[in-house]
């Protein structure tokens, strides 16, 4: 099938393009732009005009509750949000339940998303069985059942040993480990960053060397083993420091942040808005800052929404009691958007955080616009807003900090394989 | 409108009429704040035994659920045994009787009184229960959107002024 | 969210739930009123009529006798209806959340409520979903706030010394975790002491305390220097095992309030605490018992200020 998306402004940030023109897919694939794209007589035409068209937002995190907590969300729900956020690509993290440590889960969670033709779905498979930080999982046979790295989600390995031995094997096959960097004993019982706020809210913090600690450690083990390793959710300053000092080593390290935390700080608790209540935890202004700063750089590669849907029972409890995450799909985009107008960078460089670096990460094609690429597109209207609303949110994650807020970046139309999967009413 | 009554003048009418009455065992209670003002002078120029009792009916007002808890409250203070005293109740203006409604209710918290006297400087009409004023200054007609109250110069010349009532 | 939820559109008390953000007259109209509740609590009628018919409900999801009974004692003086709700937490545990508690308790006519609760922030959630005539104020929240304990502090220093201007008052103990120090360091800030200090070991100060506008000390001896009034907080047993501190006898030494120390201290200082008091290991007998303290004024002062607070927020 030949589709044209005609008249758009397409932004590649892999070859830094940003201009006006055509592009053609056939056969689910990237065939042709502009003049070669106008000629070729297509089936479908989509009009863009005073559009970007962009490749489909690729995800790092997205917690689609299947196995295990469909009562919190489906398959089918989340990837609806997905796509109408113009998330083409998505990795969802182990931490289902049961946990993604056998391959049978991850085959039957690859069919299930398969069948619904909407985005791409990779799973990353557990670490250690069930996530116990003991045994190794059958990393081997995950990534044959097609896990495209591994981790540990957000279940600390208490265990360095099993840490170490972890990484070994891992880097034995070349599989990426993605960790998030936190001190199990330091995080314990926090649930807000330790400073000024939580000392007012009288809440328990988590240090931020809770984080530079567990990450010089991770840094040491990828110096022994040369492991392949991404840090996942980076929350402090310090921390994006250390990467930075890593990178210039030439240790073979990437990293991300959550959208959220280059937009929120620990002053957004207010009285306490269990909508805040994320890990890792919103920290200082400077944290923030920083973390922002960190991502314009490109010491940071990319930014995912660390989607977790969470219904609302779990939320209207007490700070410390409510359930942490924020939704986050259908946010990546405005959110992304946001950060990088007010970085004052280009909208190629800003997408380029979301699509062809995080691409990179993820070790997938997609993410660009050049011919024989997956025809993976977003078209979207970066001036027009909505207001963010429970009603206006297709995840049954009502769950955002950012609800009531006004946020410009709307899609209008999502492609995956060249399939129209979302068309905005 | 007519000039309002010198309240000196009403003082001293009303102490005229009250000394004959007044024995061992009375006392005397004035009501925040106009109530008590007078009472002070009243008590001097009496020469009563048993200390001034003054007293705020802030916690038995009967428009709480309307109005809330009023702002200042003035703590009441009653230096003698309520039980079996002749009671003079001073207060400033007479107008529905509600201050009043609730300066009783409170004062038999603090006891039995033998009996209660009301004395007021003016009465305004307007009464909303059945209460009435044993010793009367003056009655004066008072349109229902002003208030007559009370005031106290700074030597301490008693005065009655209208405001308009908020 | 950004509005204050404590004050409704006119400014005025609705609930009470800390003591921080509440402007510095509200805070004067309380403590006023209270000295009005305190000639109350002296007569032998200690009742007034301002609460008749109301119903007050204590929620009390930590347990606690005092707070509870001092509560229940200052709502019966008002002559409101009591009704005693101990959810202790494994009734929580089958499963009715917070919200449906209230929702309940809100059927059935409610008009104040009175929530203790471990974790802090609870009660705003709770004012966040009554009905507009129903009051809720916070008998202490995780580490949070316990504004009723501070305001029956600040109005015993008040007592005793007057006005705020001029006192030098140390906060000393377990800062980090007191949901009293936190309620008492707003309240002396926003009536403008100029000195407000901490003492503590480094375990048991919190993470950027100075943002409270306190001067933080290690050492006990300095920080009591002068002072007109010296809080002791009570050291809870758990923390000795939490890696926090090694012994009473160790913390004992070094904060423990003894006559020693205390004549450091300015010879005409109160000694305060919220009680219940460990003597020997935050407080000397001696000291606990002698002319300078005025912890048992403290417990009376309490009647008044919460029948107070209550008879504020309940006519709003």
């Amino acid at each position: 099938m030949k589709l044209l998306v005609r008249n758009g402004r397409i932004v590649d940030p892999a070859s830094g393009r940003d201009a006006q023109g055509d592009l053609l897919i056939v056969d689910g694939r990237i065939a042709a732009l502009d003049g070669a794209a106008r000629s070729a007589g297509a089936e479908r035409t989509l009009d863009a005009q005073g559009l970007v068209v962009a490749p489909g937002l690729i995800d790092l995190s997205a917690r689609l509750r299947e196995p295990g907590y469909e009562y919190k969300a489906t398959l089918e729900s989340e990837m609806d949000a997905a796509v109408a956020g113009g998330v083409t690509s998505l990795a969802c993290p182990p931490d289902t339940d049961p946990p993604l440590d056998e391959p049978g889960l991850v085959d039957m969670l690859r069919r299930r998303a398969k069948a619904l033709s909407r985005a791409r779905v990779y799973p990353v498979g557990a670490l250690t069985v069930q996530l116990k930080g003991q045994t190794l999982t059958e990393m081997a046979e995950l990534a044959e059942a097609g896990c495209v790295a591994f981790s540990q989600a957000n279940v600390a390995l208490d265990d360095t040993q099993v840490l170490w031995r972890a990484l070994q094997y891992a880097a034995t096959f070349g599989f990426p480990v993605w960790l998030r960097a936190e001190d199990l004993s330091l995080a314990r019982g926090g649930v807000a960053h330790d400073g000024e706020v939580a000392t007012r809210l009288g809440l328990p913090g988590i240090p931020p060397f809770a984080e530079t600690i567990a990450l010089a450690t991770i840094l040491e083990l990828v110096r022994a083993t040369g492991a392949r390793v991404h840090v996942c959710r980076l929350s402090t300053a310090a921390a994006v420091e250390m990467i930075r000092q890593a990178k210039g080593e030439g240790l073979p390290v990437s990293c991300d942040v959550g959208i959220h935390y280059v937009h929120l700080s620990d002053m957004d608790l207010g009285y306490f808005d269990a909508h805040c209540r994320l890990v890792p935890p919103l920290r200082s202004q400077r944290d923030r800052d920083a973390l922002a700063a960190g991502l314009a750089d490109g010491t940071i590669d990319c930014a995912c929404s660390d989607h977790t849907p969470v219904d609302e029972d779990q939320k209207q409890l007490p700070f410390a009691e409510a359930e942490p995450g924020a939704t986050g799909l259908e946010l990546l985009l405005p959110l992304a958007l946001k950060w990088g107008a007010g970085r004052k960078l280009s909208l190629a460089q800003t997408l380029a955080r979301v699509t062809s670096d995080a691409a990179r990460v993820l070790g997938v094609h997609s993410g660009r616009l050049e011919p024989g690429a997956p025809g993976d597109v977003v078209v979207f209207d970066p001036a027009a807003s909505f207001q963010v609303t429970a009603q206006a949110l297709r995840s049954q994650g009502k769950n955002s900090p950012f609800l009531g807020y006004e946020l410009a970046g709307r899609v209008r139309y999502t492609l995956v394989a060249g399939n129209l999967v979302y068309e905005h009413q | 409108m007519s000039a309002l009554p010198d309240a000196e003048a009403l003082c001293a009418t009303l102490a005229a009429a009250l000394r004959p009455h007044v024995t061992p065992s009375t006392a005397m209670i004035g009501l925040y704040t106009g109530g008590v003002w007078l009472a002070e002078r009243l008590h001097a120029m009496l020469g009563v035994e048993a200390p001034l009792g003054t007293m705020d009916i802030a916690f038995y007002r009967d428009d709480y659920d309307r109005q809330g808890l009023q702002r200042d409250p003035k703590r009441t203070r009653i230096p003698f045994d309520v039980e079996g005293r002749d009671l003079l109740l001073v207060d400033d203006v007479l107008y529905t009787g509600r201050t009043v409604r609730a300066a009783m209710n409170e004062l038999f918290d603090y006891g039995r009184p033998a009996r209660i006297a009301l004395v007021v400087l003016a009465e305004r009409g307007g009464r909303e229960l059945p209460i009435c004023a044993q010793y009367c200054g003056a009655r004066v007609e008072v349109p229902p959107e002003m208030r007559l109250r009370l005031q106290r110069a700074d030597g301490g010349k008693l005065s009655l002024e209208l405001k308009r009532a908020t | 969210m950004r509005h204050s939820p404590q004050l409704n559109g006119d400014g005025k008390l609705q609930h009470l739930l800390s003591i921080e953000g509440l402007p510095r007259e509200i805070l004067v109209q309380i403590l006023d009123t209270a000295a009005s509740f305190v000639g109350v609590t002296e007569r032998e009628v200690k009742k007034v009529p301002l609460l008749r018919g109301k119903s007050v409900f204590n929620l009390f999801f930590e347990p606690s006798t005092r707070t509870r009974t001092t509560f229940e004692i200052a709502a019966k003086r008002l002559s409101a209806d009591v009704i005693n709700l101990n959810v202790a937490a494994s009734s929580q545990t089958k499963g009715e959340s917070l919200l449906d508690t209230v929702a309940n308790l809100s059927a059935m006519q409610a008009d104040l409520f009175v929530v203790r609760h471990g974790s802090s922030g609870a009660p705003f959630m709770i004012a966040r979903h009554v009905k507009p005539h129903e009051h809720v104020i916070n008998a202490g929240d995780g580490r949070h706030a316990h504004p009723t304990q501070g305001l029956l502090d600040l109005y015993t220093i008040r007592h005793y010394k007057g006005e705020f201007s001029q006192l030098t008052v140390a906060v000393v103990g377990d800062i980090l975790h007191s949901r009293v120090a936190r309620s008492l360091i707003h309240g002396l800030t926003t009536l403008g002491v100029p000195e407000v200090r901490v003492i503590g070991p480094q375990t048991l100060l919190p993470a950027g305390v100075e943002s409270l506008g306190v001067r933080r000390f290690h050492d006990m001896r300095a920080g009591l220097k002068g002072c007109d009034v010296v809080v002791m907080l009570r050291l809870q047993s758990e923390r000795m095992r939490g890696a926090l501190l090694p012994s009473a006898q160790e913390f004992f030494k070094h904060y423990g309030l003894t006559a020693e120390k205390l004549a450091l201290a300015k010879h005409d200082a109160i000694v305060m605490h919220p009680g219940p008091m460990n003597r020997g290991v935050e407080i000397d007998s001696t000291v606990a018992d002698g002319p300078h303290s005025v912890i048992l004024p403290q417990v009376t002062f309490g009647i008044a200020v919460r029948m107070a607070v209550m008879s504020i927020v309940a006519g709003n």
